[in-house]
Parts: C-alpha cells; sequence; structure tokens
C-alpha cells in the first residue's frame, strides 16, 4: 500500500493537462473510460462480427448487384438471391460445385475423429488422472510436448509415410492422423476433469463390488459427461476446420474433398463466382456457429484447457 | 500391452482411503498399475506410432537426398548428408522467410494479446448482453479458417472488396491498395515518406484477429479470480482507474500474459494456414512453414522440406529453452 499512495502522489499528470487548479483525476478518468468502454465495445464488435456478416451478405446477393455496387452494406428484401446456395451445393453434373460431398466426407472424418479419439482418450484420461502406473509422469509431458509440436514438422513425415503405404487420398487416412494429433490434448482436458470427481465416490462403488471398469462405466463417465461432451464437439471443430493435413493427403481426388479443402481450392479459379463460393464459406461456417452458440459455457471452459492444435 | 486382456476381469478392489497415497496392499497398487498402463496403451501407441516415430524419421530424412520421385527405390537409410542444410543455410528465401516468420510472430502475438486485454477489460463489469458479446467476440477464433481467409481476401480486393471501396471514397485514397499481392507501398506522413510492408502487415492483422479471442478467454477467466477486495481498499485510498490497473490489476495479470505471449508465439511461429490461404507465401510473407510446404509440394524435395522443419523446430526449442531458463523462475515469485 506504501507503494501505492505514493504513486497518488506522485502519479504524472494526466494527459489533459489540469485547466483549473483543483483537477480532479479520479473523476475524470471515470468518464473518460465510461465513454472509452462503450466505444471499445462497439469497435471490438464491427470488427469480429463483420466478416461474417459481409461473408452472409455477399452469399445472398446476385453476382451483378455486387460488381455494379461493392460498397452496399445492406441487402434490401427484393435483391435476396438464393441462387448462390443452389449453385453451390448442386453436384457438378449439373453445373453446381458439389458441396454436398463435400460436407458429407467432413462430416465423417469429424464424426469419426470424434468417436475414435474419445474412444482413445477417455480410458487414456481416466487412467492419467487416477491410476499410478509406471511411467504415469512421463506420459504426461510427452502428450503435453505432442500437444506444442509443430504440425507442419509431421507434414513431411507424415506425408511421405502415407504416399509409400498407398493410404495418401483416403479418408481412413486423414482420420488416423487427425486422431493421433487431437488425442493428445483430448486426454489432457479430460484428465482436468476426472481429477474434480471425487474419488470416495468410487470407493464407495469399489465397496459394494464394483470392477475398475465398471467404475469407469457406472460412475466416472456419467459423472464426467459434461465435460465429454465439452470434448467432443472442441474435437469434431478441429477436425471440421481443418486444412493442412487434408491438403497434403486429399488434394487430387474431388471427390474425397473435404468442405475445407473444397472451398480453399475453388476460391483460386476464376470461373466460380464470388457469391457462389461466399455461399461455400456460410456452408462451411454455419455448423461451427451453431455448435458453438448451442454450447458456449461448454466450450469456452474447454477451449481453455486446451487450445488450437489441429 | 499384453495386460489388456487381464483388465476387465481382474476385479481392481478398493483400495486404502484416498487412492494412491495408501502405501500398503502393495497387490491392490500392481492390479491399479497394470490396468493404468492397459487403458493408457492404446493412445501411448497411437501416439508413438503417429507422432513421435515420425518426427524422428524428420530428422532420418533431412539428411538424406529424397526427391518424391524416386521415392519408391528408397530404403529408410540411404547415403546420409549435409547437403540439405547447406542448401538452406545458403539460400537467401531460406533467410528471409525466417525473418518473416520472427516478424510475423512477434507482432502478431503482441497484436492479439493487446487486444484481447483491452477487450477482457472492456467487458469486465457487467451489462445487459454481455454473454452475448463475449460469445461474438470467440467467432473469429472458432470459425473455420478456410472460410475466415476467403472473406478476407474477399473484403480486401482491390476489384470489388468493400475495403477499398470504402477506402477510395470515404477515407480518400488515390487508388484502390492490393492489401494481399503488394509487397510494399510508400506511406507520406507529416511529408515523410516510408515503405510499409503491405501484405506482410495485413497478414499480421488478419492473425491478430484470429487469435486475439484465445487471449482474451484467459484474461477474462483470470480476471474473474482478481479478488474485489484489494481493488476497493486502493479506491478507499484514492487510487484512480489507470493507478488501480497498473499496480493491482496488471500484476496479477502478468503470469497469465507471459504463458499466453508463449503459447501463442510457439503457434504462430509454426502457423501454415493463414498465410498460405492468405498470400499463398507470395509478396514477401513467405513464412518457414509454408516454405516447407512448397519445397515438399512443388519441387517434390522430401530432404529439403525435412531439413527447413528441423531448422524451424530447432529454433522453436530454443526460444522455449530460453524462456523456461529466464522467465519461468520470476514468473513463480509473482
Amino acid at each position: 500500500m506504501t507503494q501505492l499512495t505514493r504513486a497518488t502522489e506522485t502519479g504524472p499528470a494526466p494527459a489533459a493537462a489540469p485547466a483549473r487548479r483543483r483537477f480532479n483525476r479520479d473523476a475524470f478518468e471515470n468518464r473518460l473510460f465510461a465513454v472509452l468502454r462503450v466505444v471499445v465495445i462497439v469497435l471490438l464488435l464491427i470488427v469480429t462480427l463483420f466478416p461474417f456478416y459481409y461473408m452472409g451478405l455477399l452469399s445472398l446477393r446476385p453476382l451483378d448487384r455486387v460488381l455494379q455496387d461493392p460498397g452496399a452494406l445492406w441487402v434490401g428484401p427484393s435483391e435476396v438471391d438464393l441462387g448462390s446456395y443452389a449453385s453451390v451445393l448442386a453436384p457438378p453434373a449439373s453445373g453446381g460445385q458439389g458441396f454436398l460431398v463435400f460436407m458429407a466426407n467432413s462430416a465423417i472424418v469429424a464424426l469419426g475423429a470424434v468417436a475414435l479419439t474419445l474412444l482413445f482418450a477417455l480410458p487414456g484420461a481416466y487412467a492419467v488422472s487416477r491410476l499410478n502406473f509406471f511411467g504415469r509422469r512421463q506420459i504426461s509431458v510427452l502428450f503435453l510436448a505432442v500437444y506444442l509440436f509443430p504440425s507442419i514438422l509431421l507434414a513431411v513425415p507424415l506425408f511421405v509415410f502415407f504416399t509409400r503405404i498407398g493410404l495418401r487420398g483416403s479418408l481412413f487416412g486423414l482420420l488416423v492422423v487427425y486422431v493421433s494429433q487431437i488425442v493428445a490434448v483430448s486426454i489432457y482436458m479430460l484428465r482436468n476433469y476426472f481429477d474434480t470427481v471425487p474419488v470416495s465416490l468410487e470407493e464407495a462403488a469399489a465397496i459394494d463390488g464394483c470392477s475398475r471398469l465398471g467404475i469407469l462405466r457406472r460412475i466416472s463417465l456419467p459423472l464426467a459427461m459434461p465435460a465429454i461432451m465439452a470434448n467432443a464437439l472442441f474435437i469434431f471443430m478441429i477436425a471440421w476446420n481443418e486444412f493442412l493435413f487434408a491438403l497434403l493427403f486429399l488434394i487430387e481426388d474431388r471427390d474425397r474433398w473435404t468442405v475445407s479443402l473444397g472451398l480453399s481450392q475453388l476460391a483460386g479459379s476464376i470461373e466460380i463466382p464470388t457469391t457462389v463460393l461466399m455461399a461455400g464459406s456460410v456452408i462451411v461456417t454455419l455448423p461451427i456457429i451453431a455448435l458453438f452458440f448451442a454450447s458456449e459455457r461448454l466450450l469456452t471452459e474447454g477451449l481453455t484447457a486446451g487450445a488450437e492444435k489441429g | 500391452m499384453s495386460a489388456g486382456a487381464e483388465v476387465g476381469a481382474a476385479p481392481a478392489p478398493p483400495r486404502p482411503a484416498g487412492g494412491r497415497r495408501g502405501g500398503s496392499g502393495r497387490t491392490l497398487a500392481r492390479a491399479d498399475a497394470r490396468a493404468g498402463l492397459a487403458l493408457i496403451s492404446p493412445t501411448l501407441v497411437i501416439v508413438l506410432v503417429m507422432v513421435v516415430v515420425p518426427i524422428l524419421w524428420t530428422v532420418l530424412l533431412a539428411f538424406q537426398r529424397l526427391r518424391l520421385l524416386n521415392l519408391r527405390g528408397a530404403g529408410l537409410f540411404g547415403n546420409f548428408t549435409l547437403a540439405n542444410f547447406e542448401n538452406a543455410f545458403t539460400s537467401p528465401g531460406f533467410w528471409s522467410a525466417l525473418a518473416t516468420t520472427l516478424a510475423y510472430s512477434v507482432f502478431g502475438t503482441a497484436l492479439a494479446i493487446g487486444i484481447g486485454l483491452v477487450a477482457a477489460l472492456a467487458l469486465r463489469r457487467p451489462f445487459r448482453g454481455r454473454g452475448l458479446v463475449r460469445a461474438a467476440m470467440l467467432l473469429p477464433y472458432v470459425a473455420p479458417i478456410v472460410a475466415a481467409t476467403f472473406a478476407w481476401t474477399t473484403m480486401l480486393s482491390p476489384q470489388f472488396g468493400v475495403a477499398n471501396h470504402w477506402g477510395t471514397r470515404l477515407l480518400g485514397w488515390d487508388e484502390p491498395i492490393a492489401f494481399l499481392s503488394q509487397r510494399s507501398s510508400e506511406v507520406s506522413i507529416f511529408g515523410l515518406t516510408f515503405a510499409v510492408p503491405t501484405a506482410l502487415l495485413t497478414v499480421i492483422a488478419f492473425e491478430a484477429w484470429r487469435s486475439f479471442p484465445f487471449a482474451f478467454l484467459f484474461l477474462t477467466a483470470r480476471l474473474q479470480a482478481v479478488p474485489a477486495t484489494l481493488e476497493e481498499a486502493a479506491r478507499v485510498d484514492g487510487a484512480t482507474q489507470t493507478q488501480r490497473f497498473r499496480y493491482i490489476v496488471l500484476p496479477q495479470l502478468l503470469p497469465t500474459i507471459a504463458v499466453l505471449a508463449v503459447l501463442r508465439f510457439i503457434w504462430t511461429f509454426n502457423s501454415f494456414d493463414d498465410i498460405y490461404l492468405l498470400t499463398g507465401g507470395g509478396a514477401g510473407t513467405e513464412v518457414v512453414a509454408v516454405s516447407v510446404f512448397n519445397t515438399l509440394t512443388a519441387r517434390g524435395d522430401i530432404g529439403g522440406a525435412a531439413a527447413q522443419a528441423l531448422v524451424l523446430a530447432a529454433i522453436l526449442a530454443v526460444f522455449i529453452g530460453l524462456y523456461l531458463w529466464r522467465l519461468a523462475p520470476r514468473e513463480e515469485r509473482t
């Protein structure tokens, strides 16, 4: 506190030099920050939301109107045109971009990643949290290292390896790569949750004659359900959004493209109108935003526990 | 691994009070140890096979002249050579990529944490709809990277982008700015003319936009744990808002900021997606990760790509080592 009071006495004068003798710095700052706070919040909202708003806006406007008036920030009800969506979803045979196939691929990979990762991570997290086995600490450190490891460094050997064994171009190969990269984070997140489940509950079940696996299935998993749900959503988002490995493994075969890969590949071509691709962007983004708002509370905890590997 | 079959049948009897603390009951501890290994081993196997072994293999690949074309005939151990590293270190492209990576990571990280801090402070006091605003702040971070970069490239397009449309009309730009394809542009302020790396600044801005929610999330969580009593006491003593922030809130946030800086720096240093999707590595934005990718796919030079990736990882390891050595002990004291 002594430091603090000293600071108050000798603190630097505020930027606006005091015009009157009894300038009240506290009142000045209170007023200044009340205004600044509102300004900052509004600015941040605009900056974060505008790209998404613009995405939706362009996807609804017809291309010729966009080219005529690129600065329009509003779409009139008469102008709304869902043609872009029809075009982006239609199969290539009928002149569309075939995003339905891409979405199916992404869904397969993402749901498969969720199921497989949880299958690996749940017992693993339980073991790391509860059971004292040889090498437990070393394994935790290894998983943390994997989590922090640059995926670009893995790209080279995995690309070579999958080319050699001929799994490049298969969704299954991609799935295995995703699982191997996410499982470490997943264990880390779930372990933190298992740590909070009281041991006494498990002991009670053990006294009643429950086996270790029975305890896991009947006691620990139901109690950890919120964390498991959050984890599942987190895995889904990583797998759905992933780009680098999809690009490395699947690029040659259009029928296997995921939505992210499809969008990025088509974005380079000149023939496809921007509005159509914007409709594609909305389609890629919408499931994630829907999931996110449906489970925001669950997820923010998950995101702080382990962030962006994938 | 063979324990896997036994575990299902082996009933784990209750452990002495409080789980692993118990010193007695050696057989129970052994049963637990076996169960633990069995439960973790599937994960361990997949991580070892798909992550650890490939990383070790990268080291081998980096010392071989291996190209994608003659991959079929190559064995695991070829002729070892230092040529890949020699090529990397003597090519000017690699050094400039390294410098770009460093600038991109440092400024991207600093900007993201700065904006995250401002956002967390602005949203600290509750108001109606704060939950919704907080959720909205997280959108750039959770949205698919491909869609986000596509929206940005369209927004910044010199032909029909909304930024250039309003920039030329309202802000008095002489001509549309090619944000993502222009290496540098001249900006004159007060009669002085500077050369500004346009594309690099744009990707840094994108990186800050995309990752500030991460810092925001962590700092918000930390702010909630700051006890109100200290600040109230300071207020009674007459400390103003800036003083309360400087002497009470900020010191408590510093450890979190340090951790955030390290994490963000690591991820930005390796990041590939953002720059590849925004500029493809053109216009002076080629970072090492993009260079690794191009060496691998466009040139088919496996050895060269592995060598570059290895250098990237080594530099990162040095930075992390420095951090642990210099900063971590200080952090513990606070």
